[in-house]
């Protein structure tokens, strides 16, 4: 579905990926970890063409991707949540849904406005209260479901547990693996590295802009050095 | 009524109409800066623009005769708007957008020179003398006190800009709330990657914002052209200074608050020119723009500047 073959990515003189390939086959959830500025981020948003990739080819659905303006890109089914959400504040909640169906007509817009509120009841009860005023994990809420209103087959999803009450990220987590059995894939950046790689079929070790390692979530979750790096000890 | 009282009235009348088209020329500062956060120093040129290609049409139509005055009037609105937002759009284009993303002050030099080369250009191509038009459109609406002592009169003309600013500015805010390319301006003008982000060409928007801009300038153009009847190339620079003032004043980057400083810039404006002698109302408009800039740089219904999570 989505695969990186040798990417590299700059901004300005500082080389930030190197060489790095990673695939995301259709229906997986496939994670990358990584410590504090190991790329991850830059690894997601070289996905979406913000920034481009320098050399290297990226194919999404067997079509190549990496010279393609952010906004081609982004319409060509996969959507991202951003670090830090990103959601519009002054905007309501129903406006920034609207604002993630920007192309669909009536009727999708209609049926996916349904489906994620259905995933998400939160969201019907602020829905004509701004973003900006919501709690933080209901604004992650809306950030994905913002997301999910252009019908992604993939979505990317980077460190959406970040500064969540724990109650609130196994909301998160459980609605991940319910996209995934809906039929949607998922690339899912995160630092909750224990998580991630229990719902992960496989994943992917980020550092210094590399990826070091790549096996199953399984593998990875009981693999000594992924367990003292990121897994506490 | 006292005198003084309808003094001061008629002052307000005057301020609020030339306030008026204040507002309609800050809309197109106030949208630009809100989205891509760069004061559009062209602007006064492209209401300038809108000015001339009223009076050509005008002219043109009434030495064919035959045409009712509503309906030319109408005609050249709708050529002054189309034309002065191919200006706005081509000047984005070509003197702006290839420099998206470089330093602040390298955009601010391509306005200042967009703005020099418009206000050449238009005074090599039409002559840089005054150009007059009769009066088309007299009478008053309402009068008020007696001639005697003074006199309140509220013209058909002025009548007219209040009505059509009213028009023009219902469907602006319309437009921005309601429509959904409106939604997706206030998204840019929010955050304009995250836009991107969502498959929305935001040049597009931008470009967008470029006309609509013009074409509210150009209505501008119309109306105080007809109002004041003598226009030349270089109305655009104190007009613009005006509505930028405006805009600051109501807070740039806001919608209503260009239409609101740009009526409170045309009535302080009036009444100092009432009261005292009439220079001065230039020095406390642009008193009032430092003061502003001063004291509460984000204007009066300026969002103070959020920091971004
Ligand atoms: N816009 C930018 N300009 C220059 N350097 C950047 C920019 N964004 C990120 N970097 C650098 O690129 C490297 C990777 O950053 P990135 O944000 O991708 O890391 P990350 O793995 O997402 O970190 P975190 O876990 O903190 O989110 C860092 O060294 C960072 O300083
Ligand atoms: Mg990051």
């Amino acid at each position: 579905m989505l695969e990186l073959k040798n990417v590299n990515t700059h901004y300005g003189q500082i080389q930030a990926l190197h060489d790095v390939s990673i695939k995301v086959n259709k229906g997986e959830i496939v994670t990358l970890i990584g410590a504090n500025g190991a790329g991850k981020t830059t690894l997601m948003m070289t996905v979406c063409g913000d920034p481009h990739a320098s050399s290297g080819e990226i194919l999404f659905e067997g079509e190549s991707i990496q010279r393609m303006s952010t906004s081609q890109i982004m319409r060509k089914g996969l959507a991202v949540v951003p670090e830090g959400r990103r959601i519009f504040s002054g905007l309501t909640v129903a406006e920034n849904l609207h604002m993630g169906a920007y192309f669909s007509d009536k009727a999708a817009y209609e049926a996916q406005l349904d489906h994620v509120l259905g995933l998400f009841p939160r969201l019907k009860e602020r829905y004509h209260q701004r973003g900006g005023t919501m709690s933080g994990g209901e604004q992650q809420m809306l950030s994905i479901g913002r997301a999910l209103m252009s019908h992604p087959r993939l979505l990317l999803l980077d460190e959406p547990s970040l500064g969540l009450a724990p109650i609130i990220i196994q909301q998160i987590f459980e609605i991940i693996e319910r996209l995934r059995s809906e039929g949607v894939t998922i690339f899912l950046v995160e630092q909750n590295a224990n998580q991630a790689l229990k719902i992960a079929d496989r994943g992917y070790v980020l550092e210094n802009g590399r990826v070091v390692m790549s096996d199953t979530g399984e593998a990875l979750l009981t693999h000594d050095a992924v367990r003292k790096a990121y897994l506490g000890g | 009524m006292t005198e003084a009282s309808l003094y001061l009235l008629q002052q307000i009348i005057n301020g609020l109409t030339i306030g008026s088209t204040y507002a309609l020329i800050a809309i197109g500062y106030t949208m630009v800066y809100g989205i891509i956060g760069m004061i559009n120093f062209a602007h006064g040129e492209i209401y300038m623009i809108g000015s001339y290609v009223s009076f050509i049409v005008i002219t043109g139509l009434l030495a064919m005769g035959s045409f009712a005055l509503p309906l030319v009037l109408f005609i050249a609105l709708l050529v002054a708007m189309l034309i002065a937002s191919t200006y706005g759009w081509t000047v984005e284009r070509v003197a702006y957008r290839p420099l998206r993303g470089s330093n602040r002050l390298i955009a601010l030099i391509s306005a200042i020179g967009m703005s020099i080369f418009l206000q050449n250009y238009v005074a090599l191509s039409q002559g840089s003398r005054d150009v007059a038009l009769a009066p088309l459109i007299s009478g008053s609406v309402l009068e008020l006190g007696s001639l005697e002592t003074f006199e309140v009169t509220l013209s058909w003309m002025q009548l007219l800009i209040w009505v059509v600013t009213l028009v023009t500015m219902t469907a602006l805010t319309l437009f921005i709330s309601r429509s959904r390319m409106g939604r997706a301006c206030r998204a840019c003008a929010e955050d304009l990657g995250m836009t991107n982000l969502l498959g929305i060409d935001t040049n597009r928007i931008i470009s967008l914002t470029f006309v609509i801009g013009a074409a509210l300038a150009a209505i501008a153009g119309l109306l105080l052209g007809l109002y004041y009847g003598v226009i030349n190339p270089f109305i655009g620079f104190m007009a613009g200074l005006k509505a930028f003032t405006a805009a600051v004043l109501g807070g740039i980057g806001s919608i209503p608050g260009a239409m609101l400083g740009g009526l409170i810039l045309g009535v302080t404006e009036a009444l100092t020119a009432a009261y005292f002698p009439s220079e001065y109302k230039d020095v406390v408009a642009f008193g009032l723009l430092v003061t502003i800039l001063l004291f509460r740089p984000t204007g009066i219904l300026g969002k103070p500047e959020v920091e971004k999570v």
